[in-house]
């Protein structure tokens, strides 16, 4: 008789715990606007990244094409993995002595980890990270970037 | 006439044969191989073959200086990358003895616990998935999303952010990072109601897990099984209790600990955790103090010559650090003791003589991140 009571009792258990679940699921199926989180191929056009995501590495210029970065080196240094390249070259300065400038700043975005400690590191503050986020390309080599932009110089007073 | 000869041939039902579960199945969560032997659908035998996703990042942190080192250890256990970034900054500071300020505490307590509480979900939803509960799934990622979006505000990233740096965090926190994360207890306090519902109580659920995967205490111990499969084993081995860091010594939470030893136990745990979690960072969000985000390093960061060692109670069990240290800025030998990996070698006890569906609830049960287990 006990057995047979507990037969039945573990049915309805079983059964009443099922109708438990539904009635949560039920819920958000009636109200799907507590579940969508983003709708995003849509939402493309308005999509808002936060200010500091960390798109990709860029070297920030203003709007007469100059940017801050003098080629020192030590955002190359700090990257874990070798993902910036820096070609200097040595042009005469105003005074007659010769002085560093950035020929290319190259950035290999298929190796970088965007740890950050570029930019961290950067002394005259002159990376930064873009909110770009959507980075596929279909060629490999579309991936090396160089970072600053034809004819661009270095903001006076920065060294 | 030819003499028949009398073979031993074996029944078929007796017979053992070999599967391969992995390296591409949906329940081992990653690419591990779990070669097992069966008798019909009864595990009879186990070995996990490892390697597919080694990346030999002891041997890179040989190369790399101190703060590059950081954003290796995110790249082990994913899902708990605040706490490992946390152990290597705090062997560091205990190297070099820097007090950190307290605002990094803070911060870097509240992060970890936010750490827990993603990763607890996330493990959740997959563990629901694994015994057939799809819903779990989504629910649980959905959820997950609020934290990540906590992080992608203040550390730029969502998922692997290298947020911590020794002596401090990378950046202050975002002026938002108080009110989000007020908004983020209050929601999941009313939608981790909807797991226990959904889950917990489930009679399908129930049957596939209580009493499957039976694991004592002695063994629990000798094995070395640690963190919330350990705690569901009543052993009593939370690092933020028995070794406190950062700021565990001042707050006030329970060690959550179930006698059961079975898999729903482990579950029981961890849904336990995340409220523990939640009461941590309560304590915690409106008393940050005010001052610097990091301490004040040297430009090259060397470690005096000598052994350190650090743990930390990561997601899924206790975190080792191990450095030795010849003076130089890049140290000459870095072992991490995961916990993923210790967790692995109980999975042959624990499956035998069980059938192959119970394999699937255990692998679960205890919590399996293949990155960790390879490094």
């Amino acid at each position: 008789m006990n057995s047979f009571f507990k037969y039945f009792s573990d049915i309805f258990h079983g059964v009443k715990s099922l109708l438990i679940g539904m009635s949560v699921t039920g819920r958000y199926f009636f109200s799907p606007g507590q579940i969508v989180t983003q709708q995003y191929p849509e939402n493309r056009k308005d999509l808002q990244m936060f200010e500091r995501f960390k798109g990709e590495v860029i070297l920030i210029h203003d709007a007469n094409n100059q940017h801050r970065c003098n080629g020192c080196g030590i955002c190359e240094n700090n990257c874990p993995n070798g993902s910036i390249e820096i070609i200097s070259a040595r042009v005469p300065g105003e005074d007659g002595k010769p002085k560093r400038i950035i020929d290319k700043h190259i950035y290999h975005l298929g190796m970088c980890t965007f740890c950050g400690l570029c930019v961290k590191n950067c002394p005259s503050n002159a990376l930064g990270f873009s909110q770009e986020f959507e980075h596929a390309v279909f060629d490999r080599s579309k991936l090396n970037k160089v970072l600053n932009k034809p004819g661009s110089s270095i903001i006076k007073g920065v060294e | 006439m030819k003499e028949i000869v009398n073979l031993p041939v074996s029944k078929p039902e007796e017979e053992e044969y070999h599967i391969n579960m992995g390296p591409q199945h949906p329940s081992t969560h990653g690419v591990l191989r779990l070669l097992v032997s069966l008798q019909g659908e009864i595990v009879k035998n186990l070995k996990p073959h490892c390697g597919y996703i080694h990346r030999g990042i002891e041997k890179m942190c040989e190369k790399d200086t101190y703060p590059q080192i950081i954003h290796l250890t995110d790249r082990m256990d994913y899902l708990s990358s605040h706490i490992n970034n946390h152990a290597v900054c705090l062997l560091v500071e205990k190297a070099l003895e820097i007090e950190v300020p307290e605002r990094v505490q803070y911060i870097r307590t509240i992060m970890d616990e936010l750490t827990r509480i993603q990763s607890h979900q996330l493990w959740w939803a997959s563990f629901g998935m694994d015994l057939g509960g799809l819903t779990c799934f989504f629910y649980g990622l959905r959820d997950r999303e609020m934290i990540l979006d906590i992080w992608e505000e203040t550390t730029g990233s969502r998922f692997l952010q290298s947020y911590n740096c020794p002596g401090g965090v990378m950046q202050d926190i975002h002026p938002n990072f108080q009110k989000k994360v007020h908004v983020f207890l209050k929601t999941f306090k009313k939608k981790i109601k909807d797991y226990e519902k959904i889950l917990s109580g489930n009679v399908i659920f129930e049957q596939r897990s209580k009493g499957v995967g039976m694991l004592t205490k002695e063994d629990a111990i000798s094995y070395g099984i640690t963190g919330p499969s350990g705690r569901g084993s009543a052993w009593s081995c939370d690092i933020r209790k028995t070794e406190p860091y950062s700021m565990y010594s001042k707050v006030h939470f329970n060690e959550v600990l179930r006698y059961e030893c079975d898999s729903y136990s482990r579950y029981m745990v961890r849904m336990q955790e995340m409220y523990e979690s939640m009461n941590i960072i309560e304590q915690l969000i409106d008393n940050i103090p005010a001052g610097d985000y990091a301490a004040r390093m040297k430009a090259v960061i060397k470690l005096p010559a000598g052994e350190y060692y650090q743990r930390v109670e990561s997601a899924r069990g206790e975190l080792g650090v191990y450095v030795v240290s010849d003076g130089n800025k890049t140290p000459y030998r870095m072992k991490f003791r995961t916990p993923s990996f210790t967790n692995l070698s109980v999975l042959d006890h624990l499956s035998r003589d069980m059938k192959i569906a119970d394999l699937v609830a255990i692998g679960g049960s205890l919590d399996l991140v293949i990155p960790d287990i390879d490094r």
